[in-house]
């Protein structure tokens, strides 16, 4: 039953994401290689509107994997299958965060945990990292092109590599700047570059 | 119950407004739990979210069932965290209904061609910012380097890294590798 499996997947990710939404990330790409659930491409589009909406990225992302597979079934389908991702993601947690929350003192002081993160939290970032590269080929790198003429040059998407690096300036200089403008700008541009 | 349901609809409402990641709850966790209702000190809620970062999953799910658990136990915890969740689930879902008539639209692939390389821009923007805080010295920096290239290249999944990487920093500092350089620093 897809939906059984959509939710042990789901607890899967909830269960090793650890660090925050975009670690949900790396994931998530396996998943969809595994599952051949969604493209890289889609993973790109989900994170774009993850980011656009209220509410934890990891949520989000699992709720709009979750309406893609139930969409199958038609809307209501969708919906349900938005629910079932998302309490696979938040199952692993509540059960975590109550066995933690008994133990919270020694938790917080054991020295096995602090070293443990110490190389988590360095792992998590490599994950995000190799994740970006993922979606940076999707969006830069033209294959097809590669494969007919073997030109590298010419493989390039370089109107997304110059929109990237500008979003990159907005996002770095304009702290305050809330991505959804950045989103909204580079839909604009791409359909007027009709990239 | 009474209790219960203005856990859920007080969590619904910080997760409905808060965007951009759990980071950006915080304030409002402030002003609503601590402040508003008296259900957790300042004290507490920072504590909470130290380790909601720790602990895996999303943390303002987390959070939510830190606060919610130790309020009410195990119903507080699933009607805190059901809370948080439920308004996402609902925009996303009704977003995702409206984008699956559009997909197909060569408008709305242009538009989304765009949208890709903002979200690279994005993702490397928050790699930076997460980095600047993990990635502290030369093996954080080696673990950093390896996992980033090696996942990439490689096709398993990323469970493995997160283990492996669990198990190097308890060796890294157990051997006491790390801490002979701090010894050699001072």
């Amino acid at each position: 039953m897809i939906f059984l499996e959509l939710f042990f997947r789901f607890f899967f990710v909830g269960l090793f994401a650890i660090g925050g939404g975009l670690a949900t990330l790396p994931f998530l790409q396996s998943m969809g290689e595994t599952t051949g659930w969604f493209t890289p491409s889609d993973i790109s589009d989900m994170v774009a509107i993850s980011e656009s909406t209220p509410g934890p990225i990891g949520v989000n992302m699992a709720t709009y994997v979750g309406y893609q597979i139930g969409d199958n079934f038609g809307v209501v389908g969708g919906f349900f299958g938005g629910i079932i991702a998302t309490l696979g993601l938040i199952t692993p947690s509540i059960i975590v965060i109550i066995i933690v929350s008994n133990m919270l003192k020694k938790f917080k002081d054991s020295k096995y945990v602090e070293y443990a993160f110490y190389g988590l939290r360095a792992a998590s970032v490599g994950l995000v990292a190799s994740a970006c590269l993922g979606v940076a080929k999707i969006a830069f790198w033209n294959s097809e092109i590669m494969d007919e003429t073997g030109n590298f040059l010419m493989a390039v998407d370089y109107k997304s590599l110059i929109l990237s690096a500008v979003v990159f300036f907005c996002v770095t200089k304009f702290k305050k700047l809330h991505p959804i403008v950045l989103i909204l700008f580079s839909a604009v541009v791409g359909i007027v570059l009709k990239m | 119950m009474k209790t219960l349901l203005k856990m859920f609809f007080t969590f619904a409402r910080i997760g409905g407004f808060t965007f951009g990641g759990g980071y950006a709850m915080l304030p409002m966790l402030q002003k609503e739990v601590v402040e508003k209702y008296k259900w957790a000190t300042s004290d507490e809620l920072l504590d909470y979210y130290a380790i909601g970062q720790c602990t895996p999953g999303v943390i303002a799910v987390n959070t939510a069932t830190f606060i919610g658990y130790k309020l009410k136990g195990i119903p507080g915890a699933i009607f805190a965290t059901l809370g948080v969740v439920t308004p996402s689930m609902i925009i996303i879902g009704i977003i995702a209904a409206f984008i699956s008539g559009f997909r197909d639209l060569e408008v709305v692939q242009w538009a989304f061609s765009g949208i890709r390389a903002a979200v690279v821009a994005l993702i490397l923007s928050a790699v930076i910012k997460i980095g600047k805080k993990s990635i502290i010295d030369i093996f954080t920096v080696i673990i950093f380097l390896s996992v980033a290239v090696l996942s990439f290249v490689i096709d398993i999944s990323p469970v493995v890294f997160v283990v492996a990487a669990a198990v190097c920093g308890l060796v890294i500092n157990l051997t006491g590798l790390r801490k002979v350089k701090e010894d050699k620093d001072k």
